[in-house]
């Protein structure tokens, strides 16, 4: 093995990829071998860096310097000056107030661990990182009952929006006897501001996979399905790549590690709905239908696909079991408030200096994660609004900042934590034109299934549109709110009961910005 | 002609998607005829309706020929705020085509999609597999004559 002096971690990822990170990657192995210095210098692909907006980005350590927006034209001067005078190129550091702000303490971090560090496509980095030992432990060591009952005592909560307790969900189906059993993944992420499953499949997929297999053997499941969006190419690609690996190394298969115990990991791929999102409109598209809401009961833990028993987590629920398993409850409750341990992953865009994603403890403020992992607001703006949670959330104003953000004490302000996307506004936004915007999407993603939604969203459309053409009356504002609140009590699936949250948010904490749109 | 994609499916109602999914990428207009339906109906066993309801319900589908580049502009909320409704207007105007239609020289075809997950680079759009962020209209126009120059 060779010991390098320096690392530099290039991002790749979605973004960096359309500002041409292979070509600048290239050039930079050239110049590093044009200097001799490939002995000393090693470049890693990674997954995301954790910030976006700034191009093609690399980290180099141990120094800790981040270039971002590189062009191929700077990687001459960069191998020169830094990597063979020891010189950093200071005009092409990511501003420094910002990264002395931003968190880079990975000791807080479960979820992303190593995203941004080891090599994504190599099982090995994953390995030497500490991973599959809570595999190995779990197969060799705990009873599948033992498992669920370390995953109920951490307290974990559904991290894909609803929050319901995870091992709560996994002791429904544990003891069921079925001739099949099936753990079904959630990366149908379609929720509007939110990439967070995205970075974690594309920067740590065995984590997630460490994560199915756990959970398959708590519940007795030997099939897994992960139900991944047809736009997400790259983490496609790199969760095929990774299940080839962990079947090479018997991680995956027939009797592993001489358990008895037999798994394999499937990839399902959507085709463009958000209503898949719904845990039995996913479980029907994976079937090979269309993605309509089935009636509950039955819950899919009872009878879900193929009316089998099954588990349906989201990708950052089941990331965290890994770490769970290993280091056992009491370490995870350290994370986090009471009732609400752990982190959370956000995504954080819209009107701040450094839009991308942090995970944080649950429990950190609104102020904070704007503040410290958004750079805070651009361009000198007043913060106005926060869209927490992604079109399914709550618009926010500035009263709200130092809330906590967990799903407890956003509950108090009829809020909610939701998938992690928060949405950040200055004072040039207006709640009408974004209200409609949010509902466009909902009138579009509606399925039709039940009426409620499909003719409330319609309602709801027509209403806001004509307020925003300066058309409406204040009248229209309580009927807004009413007709979202039949559709909350009356529609099939969470789509059409999520409405009522950004349209009563909206609605009272922007009055003026609605009432200035009426003669 | 379809031979081959169901070599890879096993004849079970699971693999529908997928394999509307293959017929749709090789097909050069990008799109699912009605022969196709056909095809895949007999080779399944399920009924046109439902593959035609399963067609229309995912907005990745399409049931009419279209470009040979089809561009996808996110028309979400984080994108809205960064300005799309603008790069909408920018793109109709190049292109001189309106949403859900393909120039007549059949290069493109003009859709809206929701949140492609790309939002730290709002307002995004994807043209075939390809992501684009950060978009203005500067840079817009620079996108499509670069793939005009590429044909």
């Amino acid at each position: 093995m060779n010991f390098y002096r320096s690392h530099i971690l290039i991002g790749i990822d979605d973004s960096s990829l359309e500002a041409g990170v292979k070509e600048i990657e290239q050039a930079l192995q050239e110049e590093l071998s044009k200097l001799n210095l490939t002995d000393e210098i090693n470049i890693l692909e990674t997954g995301t860096l954790g910030y976006f907006g700034t191009g093609v980005s690399m980290m180099v350590y141990p120094e800790q310097v981040t270039y971002v927006n590189l062009k191929k034209e700077d990687i001459a001067e960069i191998a020169k000056e830094h990597f063979l005078k020891g010189r950093p190129v200071q005009r092409l550091i990511l501003d420094n107030t910002l990264t002395r702000q931003y968190d880079f303490n990975y000791k807080n971090r479960i979820v992303l661990s190593n995203s941004g560090i080891i090599d994504p496509e190599n099982i090995d980095e994953y390995m030497g990182a500490g991973g599959y030992e809570a595999w190995e432990k779990a197969l060799t060591s705990m009873k599948p009952a033992e498992l669920v009952e370390e995953v109920k005592a951490s307290g974990l909560r559904g991290r894909g929006g609803a929050g319901f307790p995870t091992g709560l969900k996994w002791s429904f189906t544990a003891p069921l006897t079925a001739d099949q059993k099936y753990v079904v993944v959630n990366a149908d992420e379609g929720e509007p501001g939110t990439f967070k499953d995205r970075l974690i499949m594309e920067g740590d997929p065995h984590k997630l996979l460490e994560g199915v297999m756990l959970c398959a053997y708590a519940i007795g499941a030997n099939r897994a399905y992960i139900y991944i969006r047809g736009e997400y190419k790259l983490c496609i690609a790199r969760l095929e790549k990774a299940i080839n690996q962990a079947r090479e190394y018997g991680i995956l298969g027939e009797n592993i590690f001489e358990s008895g115990f037999s798994l394999d990991i499937f990839i399902k791929i959507g085709a463009g709905a958000y209503v898949c999102g719904e845990e039995t409109a996913l479980i029907e598209s994976m079937e090979g239908n269309r993605g309509n809401p089935r009636s509950k009961p039955p819950f899919p833990g009872v009878s879900g696909a193929w009316q089998k028993p099954t588990v349906v987590n989201n990708v950052e629920t089941l990331a965290n079991v890994p770490a769970i398993i290993k280091n056992g409850a009491s370490w995870f409750k350290e994370f986090g408030v009471e009732g609400c341990y752990g982190t959370k992953v956000y995504t954080v865009m819209g009107d701040v200096k450094l839009p991308g994603l942090c995970e944080v403890d649950m429990g950190t403020t609104l102020r904070t994660i704007i503040e410290q992992y958004g750079g805070g607001m651009k361009d000198g703006k007043k913060f106005k609004a926060a869209l927490a949670g992604g079109a399914a959330g709550v618009f926010l104003n500035d009263t709200l900042l130092d809330v906590n953000m967990d799903y407890n004490s956003l509950k108090e302000y009829a809020a909610v934590l939701g998938s992690g996307a928060i949405l950040v506004m200055n004072e040039d936004a207006d709640m009408v034109d974004m209200l409609w915007s949010v509902i466009r999407f909902f009138r579009h993603e509606s399925c039709g299934k039940c009426n409620p939604c499909a003719n409330g969203n319609e309602i709801l459309y027509k209403t806001i549109t004509r307020i925003r053409n300066g058309e409406g009356c204040e009248a229209d504002l309580d009927e807004m709110i009413k007709v979202s609140d039949v559709m909350n009590q009356t529609s099939f699936c969470a789509l059409g009961q999520s409405l009522i949250m950004p349209v009563r948010s909206a609605i009272e904490n922007f009055r003026e910005d609605f009432l200035a749109r009426m003669k | 002609m379809y031979e081959a994609i169901f070599s890879k499916y096993a004849p079970t109602k699971d693999n529908l998607i997928y394999i509307l999914h293959e017929i749709q990428d090789q097909h050069p207009q990008q799109y699912i005829s009605e022969e196709a339906i056909s095809a895949v109906s007999e080779y399944l066993s399920i009924t046109h309706a439902h593959i035609y309801g399963v067609l229309t319900f995912y907005s990745m589908f399409s049931t009419k020929p279209r470009g040979k580049n089809i561009i996808r502009l996110c028309e979400s909320p984080p994108c809205f705020l960064k300005g799309s409704e603008a790069i909408l207007h920018s793109l109709r105007d190049i292109l001189q085509i309106k949403v859900g239609e393909t120039t007549p020289d059949g290069l493109f075809t003009l859709e809206l999609t929701a949140c492609l997950g790309v939002c730290g680079n709002a307002p995004v759009m994807m043209i075939n597999e390809d992501v684009y962020g950060d978009l203005t209209e500067a840079k817009v126009t620079k996108i499509i004559a670069d793939i005009k120059g590429r044909i």
